[in-house]
Parts: C-alpha cells; structure tokens; sequence
C-alpha cells in the first residue's frame, strides 16, 4: 500500500513535515506536530512519526520495535475460527488459573518482537475456559486483548470534530467543559458562515476559534477579544490553518472594549507610551505561559532536548562573541521588540477600526467569566437581525443574563438550551447505550438582535395591549 | 440577502422573515407591491419593507408591529411548510460538525425526504421496517431543512448534490434553492439512490443518507466518496434500521463506526415563588433572615401578612414534554484500507 499513489491527489492530502496531526488510537486523540526524529508518547508507548510521513491522512499504523510505524495493511480478518462455544458461563470459575502463560512469557513473546496478532492467538490458545465462554463473551476477551497488545495509530487531519472531541476527553478543564455537540450548536446557531465577521470571544485554549475560523474557511473577518496580556491560542494552531487565514484573524484586549464604546479609544498616542510597555510584557508572560500550555498539553514536544541544542548553540555563540556583538544583539532585540509592539499596535488599530463599524454578522462568547457584562458589552458591536451564542458551563448565570438582556431590549427569540449526547453500542443482539454517558456539557443561550430604533416603552405598550393577563406572562417568557 | 451571505438592507425578490413572537413567525418574499397579512395587521411590501434595514421594527396597518429578520437556515427550518419530516437543527449541528463539513466541501445527501404517511391505509414496508415516520401530513416536495444547511456552511466554493427520487419535487426543491439565491451551489438529482446512487463517483468529502433503507445506499456512498476517504452518516429512527446500516457499514471497510444520539432540553426562564411553610414561629421581624435571601438569584419578599411569607429566586423550568427521539445518527470514515 506504500507505493499507492493517487492521482490528482494534493500536498495537502498527505502526511508531511512540520503538519499538525491528530494521532487517534481506538476513542483517544492526541493532537501533535510532525518532526523528524522526533518521539512522541501516546498511550504509554513512544512513537516516532518519521514513517507517517507521505502517507496519506487516514492511514492506520502498527507500532512496530522502537516505536517505528509502518503502514497497517488491510488484515485478512482472522475469523477466530468459532468452532466451540459455551452456552452460558455456569461451569466457568474464577480461579485466577485459566491463563496458562504468565506475565513473564507475555514479556519475553513482547521482547522478542512477536506482533500483537500473535500474542493474541497464543493468550486465546492457552486459555482454558475460552472454550466454554460463550460466543459474544468469547469476541469481547479477543476485543480487549487485541486493545491491548495490537497497537494501531491512525493519523488524521486535525479538524473541529476531533480537536473537540480530543479536548473534551483529555481536558476538559481546559475549555470550560464545552462537549462537542455543544460547541456544534454553537456554531450552527451562530450562523457562522464563510464571508461574514464574527466576534469571538473565549476562554476555551483557541478552540472555539479555531472550530469558527474552519467553518469561515478563510473568508471574512474573526475578531478574537482577549483577556490579559494576549490572545491563548493553542488549540488554534493545532487546526494547521494555511497562513492565510491569518490574514482574516484580528484582536482586540477586552479591557480596551469600555474605551472603544466611549469613543475614547486610541492605540496611538504616544503618552501611552509605558503602558503599552507594559501590557506588551505582559504579552510576552502571556505568549511563553501559552507555549508552555502547548508543549505540556498538546503536541509532546522534546522541549528539553530543543532546549538543550539552543543553550548548546548559545554557549558556542558566547565563546566567540566580543563585547559589539552583544551589543548589536540587545540592540537588535530592542528593536525587535519595539517592532512587535508596532505591529501589535497596528493590528490593534485595524480590530478597532472593524469594531467601530458595528455591523458585525454574529457573537460567540465561551468563556470562564460572567457572560452578561461580556454579552451586553459586546453586542453594541452586532448589527441588527444576527444570532449571538453564549456559552456557560453554569446554567444560573444565563439567567440572568437572560433577564438583563430582556431589560435592555435590541434581542428577540432568546433561548436557553442545554443539549444531551447519548452514545449507543450497536452489535447484532447486544445493541444498547453505551453505560457511561457525559453528565453535562454546559449550556447556552441563544437569541438574534434586532434594531434599537423604538425605546423598550413601547414594548411595554404592546404587550399591555394583550387582553389576559396571563397571555403577558406567556409572552414574557417566550420571546 | 441571500442565505450564504448577510444583506443590510431588504431589497426585491429577498426571502424575509416576519417575527411575531417566538412561536410565530413565516417567510415572505419581497416583491414590490405585494401585501402580506398578519394579525396585527397589512405589511405594504414596497413602504414597510424594500429599503429598510434587516432587524427593523415595522408597524402594521392596525399599530401592531412586528420585526423583520434575514433569513437564516435555521429561521428557515423553524418556518418551513412541513411538507416531510424535517431534521431540525439540533440534529443538524452535530451532523455538520461529524461529517467535518467547511466550506470547500463536497457533499451528497438524499434527505429531502418521503412523502410518508400512516394517516390511510397504505402504511409503506421496505424489508419489514416499517417507512412511517408518523408524519400526519403528505404533501408535495421533500423540505431541504438539511440542504440548506449544508449550502450554508460548504459556500461559496463547495457543492452539494442532492437526491430526490421524485421528479416533480426535485423541480421545487431546485425552484425554492433558486429564490434562496444558493442554486449555484446544489445539484439536485432525481434518482433512487439505492438502485442508481448519487450519479457522481470519487468526488465527496461527505455523504448524508436520510433514507428508509440507508444500508441499501451504502455501497453507492461509498463509490460516491473520494477515494481518499470520507465521513458519512445515516440517519434512522429506529434501531433496526441503525443495526443493518452498521453491519452494512463494517462490510463495506467503513472505520469509527459510532451510533449518538442528541437531545435538545429548552429551558423557560421563570421567577417563582415559594410560600414559606407556617411552622407556628414567631414571624421574624428582620427581613434579610434566612439562608434564602443569601442566594444570588433569590429575593425574599415578606408579605403583607407575617404568616404568608413567600421566597422568590429565577429559575430554569423545564417544559412538560420535551422531544426524547428524532434518530440515531451514525457516522463511519471511509479509509483507504
């Protein structure tokens, strides 16, 4: 299957150097960049993904000796030739002596570099009750060993499906609990569409982003309001969105939203000039925190090995370096670091500049603060007739974001919504829901703005035209 | 306007929406000199709504008003004539995100749906499952509440080509994706696509099957993906169905074979209150006593009478009923192996 080559197939279809993947193995995902000579541990194994790469996306592979991959072939299904079968498990005790091998024979059969398949064929022949399990119980003991000793890692193209469903498995502390499905209701319920411009604002490590930038595909405009000193966008970069998509991605600090409703903002007044220092540094803490964040949570980098190569690096550089030349690089540093702030500025500037129109298409907040001074802030920014989607891990402080907003008036059709995933075994006589099932994964309300032309009094007034009373109350629940 | 991009301003031959209130609100089409009737009164389509701005507030003839809002294809599953069942958004969400849909993506569906009856005698088998969705009406073309859907997200450079065994409803359906101004953007076929398939081979990221019998389609999806692979789900209400549409799947090669289902729990926001129980105490003069009136969202408001003291917070209510089942979803990878 190596040599297939697929015609008209495109650089983008196959596996290569510097791409981010997602590594699946059965249910669990672990997000990673390629490099190589790079080893990267995955369920308790290190792997190396230098045989990944041009393969095709999708490929499986067997994890062979010193974590090496070679491309899983498609296997001659081993039809575990179910000639004896118990009918049920009366006569089948627990003795904790029906496994014939011990642990050190499974050991030296690993040493010896016996493939999985193998392993799993001697532990069914040396087993003496498999002949008395029953035929399902018989399919379920091959299932779990072949888990077990028949390691396949299947690399994908990283996408919002399995970035979320990686998130939510692995940290969901992380992204304020938001279950996937969540998240795709948020973006259907959003609209989010090519070609319009969205604000986003979140807490959720760049997920939300990156699931609303890969529905934009590139066209549009994203602005991301941040907290802190900068945008967190780990989870984004795990997309491997082509560079330009960054051309569409802007942001603005949340603590500069007050300033820009007031028309009070500016990003270029030199008087500024130590604060943005300032904020700037902060910036820096920021951006190093988040690496660390990607580093230790996503792709498992050789960070100290990295590390090592560069102090390596530096320390030869010392050696030769006389006095100018430390000094041309604090210069060069300086410079560099003012040019960042520039540019910081600059986009800070054009993010207003988009802002200031407010005509934005649509709002999606998901974040760990209280959403309702986020939401009634952040929709002056939103033109009328567009859906805004907000996120909360806690159901009570939509409620009062429910309340406020129906005192400020500008929104109609709110909704508050939760939803529930359910997964299902399906096998032929033992189909049924899976035993676990996610307990929550969060809530949202959802509503569409509209013009603010009238004053809400004549809201009022309409709806004290209602006849019965108890149609009021009605109403005021439902729109 | 159109329903892959946001207009500002209402102009002729727009789809709008007219909202009454949260239950009710229905699609007009913008033409000058046409009126449309509401029960607060006429809607003048060239003075009310040509040149004003989406999300408007319009007074009717009678002094009521109403707000017109831009379509949406979730506004549009919501209003749709229910001419089939209908797969509504919550389902439509997940669908989207699993079958990994963005725009640039091509996909096939057959979901405009059957003209499925139990109303009459003519209750339809197709290999002892019974087709009937309990829809009590039959009327003409299949809804596209999905296909608009897809369109929306898969714009402005992907395709969608759409199924539709009937003739005369894959005309309307094309007719209607025309008025959306989305016609660009779907092919729509009328085949069956268990005997014919989707008439297009090696081209699809993804495939949607929304069919009584989706394991008879299984290997014309499959010939209809890419050859690199795919996503593909199925959407069936009942378990038999899912169970043949598994076992068809797995033979076909499909991997990650996986069965969700999704429930959509809507919450009214309610302020109650709850009479505090006569216990034979002496009425507490001090009205900030009590936990109660520590609760952020509680307000503890003493009545008139010392013995009917009432506590009231705002509270999420569940509806009565609320929908248990649509269908299972089930969603596999096409791999190359």
């Amino acid at each position: 299957m190596e040599s297939l080559q697929l015609v008209g197939e495109s650089f983008g279809d196959t596996i290569q150097d510097g791409h981010f993947v997602v590594l699946k193995r059965e249910d669990v995902f672990k997000a990673v960049q390629v490099q190589r000579r790079k080893r990267i541990m995955f369920e308790k194994q290190w792997i190396c993904l230098d045989n990944a790469i041009e393969h095709l996306y999708g490929t499986s592979f067997d994890i062979t000796g010193g974590g090496n991959l070679q491309p899983r072939r498609k296997r001659a299904e081993t039809t575990t030739e179910t000639k004896e079968a118990g009918a049920d498990n009366r006569y089948i005790v627990d003795d904790g002596k029906s496994q014939k091998l011990t642990r050190d024979d499974i050991e030296a059969l690993k040493e010896k570099g016996i493939k999985g398949q193998e392993i799993v064929q001697q532990l069914v022949e040396n087993s003496t009750t498999f002949r008395d399990k029953t035929e399902f119980a018989q399919e379920k003991y091959i299932k779990k060993k072949k888990k077990k000793y028949e390691a396949v890692v299947t690399v994908l193209k990283p996408c919002a499906r399995t970035l979320a469903m990686m998130y939510h498995g692995r940290e969901p502390g992380k992204i304020c609990q938001l279950r996937y499905d969540t998240l795709a209701q948020m973006l259907t319920l959003g609209n989010i569409h090519a070609g319009s411009k969205v604000i986003v604002m979140e807490t959720c490590a760049g997920l939300v982003l990156g699931a609303v930038m890969e529905r934009m595909g590139g066209y549009g405009a994203v602005i991301q309001m941040y907290p802190g000193g900068g945008p967190v966008r780990a989870a984004t970069d795990c997309f491997g969105f082509p560079e330009s998509f960054s051309d569409t991605l802007h942001e603005f600090p949340l603590c500069k939203v007050e300033s820009l409703l007031s028309g009070r903002f500016s990003s270029a007044v030199p008087s500024q000039e130590p604060k943005v220092e300032e904020t700037s540094n902060r910036g820096d803490q920021q951006q190093t925190a988040e690496k660390e964040f990607s580093s230790e949570t996503v792709p498992d980098s050789n960070k100290p090995e990295a590390q090592e190569a560069m102090e390596l690096s530096m320390g030869k550089l010392e050696n030769k370096a006389n006095n100018d030349q430390r000094d041309a690089k604090e210069k060069k540093d300086n410079e560099e670091r003012r040019r960042k702030q520039e540019e910081k500025r600059k986009r800070e500037r054009q993010a207003a500049t988009l802002l200031r129109e407010k005509n934005a298409d649509g709002l999606i907040i998901a974040s760990r603060f209280h959403p309702a001074p986020l939401l009634l802030s952040l929709l002056e920014f939103i033109a009328p007739s567009r859906p805004f989607v907000t996120y909360c891990q806690y159901k009570e402080p939509l409620l009062e974001c429910y309340t406020k907003l129906r005192e400020a008036g500008g929104v109609i059709n709110l909704r508050l919504s939760e939803t529930w995933l359910r997964n299902y075994q399906i096998l032929p006589d033992r189909s049924h829901p899976k035993l676990l099932m996610s307990g929550g994964g969060g809530y949202l309300l959802s509503g569409i703005t509209v013009s603010r032309e009238y004053d809400p009094g004549s809201l009022v007034a309409q709806k004290t035209e209602e006849p019965a009373p108890k149609k009021i109350k009605f109403e005021e629940c439902h729109c | 306007m159109s329903f892959v991009e946001y207009g500002e301003i209402m102009k002729e031959g727009d789809t709008a929406i007219v909202f009454l209130g949260h239950d009710s609100m229905f699609p007009v089409k913008v033409q000058h000199g046409a009126q449309t009737q509401t029960k607060y009164g006429v809607i003048r389509h060239s003075t009310d709504l040509i040149g004003k701005r989406y999300g408007s507030k319009v007074t009717c003839s009678k002094g009521g008003w109403v707000y017109i809002l831009h379509p949406s294809p979730e506004l549009w599953t919501l209003n749709l004539p229910h001419r089939t069942q209908i797969l509504y958004s919550t389902d439509i969400s997940l669908i989207t995100m699993m079958l990994e849909l963005k725009p640039g993506s091509i996909v096939c569906e057959s979901d405009l749906g059957l003209p499925v009856c139990c109303v009459g005698e003519d209750i339809e088998f197709q290999h002892h499952v019974c087709i009937c969705r309990e829809c009590p009406i039959v009327q003409g073309t299949g809804s596209g509440s999905l296909s608009h859907a897809i369109i929306r997200t898969i714009a402005p450079t992907g395709h969608l080509y759409t199924i539709e065994f009937h003739q005369q409803r894959a005309e309307k359906a094309m007719e209607e994706f025309r008025e959306h101004r989305v016609d660009h953007l779907v092919t729509v076929k009328s085949q069956d696509v268990c005997k014919n398939g989707f008439g297009v081979v090696s081209v699809a990221d993804a495939v949607f099957l929304d069919i009584p019998s989706p394991w008879e389609a299984v290997g014309h999806a499959k010939s209809a993906l890419k050859v690199r692979g795919g996503r593909i789900c199925s959407f069936s209400p009942c378990i038999e169905q899912v169970q043949r549409t598994c076992r068809a799947l797995e033979a076909h090669g499909f991997t990650e074979v996986n069965t969700l289902e999704i429930l959509l729990r809507v919450y009214d926001v309610r302020t109650i209150s709850l009479h505090t129980p006569d216990l034979g105490r002496e009425a507490e003069d001090e009205p900030g006593a009590g936990p109660a009136n520590n609760s952020q969202l509680g307000k503890r408001a003493a009545c008139s009478h010392p013995q009917q003291r009432t506590v009231q917070f705002k509270t999420a209510v569940t509806p009565k009923e609320m929908v248990g089942h649509t269908g299972y979803l089930t969603f596999a990878t096409k791999s190359l192996f």
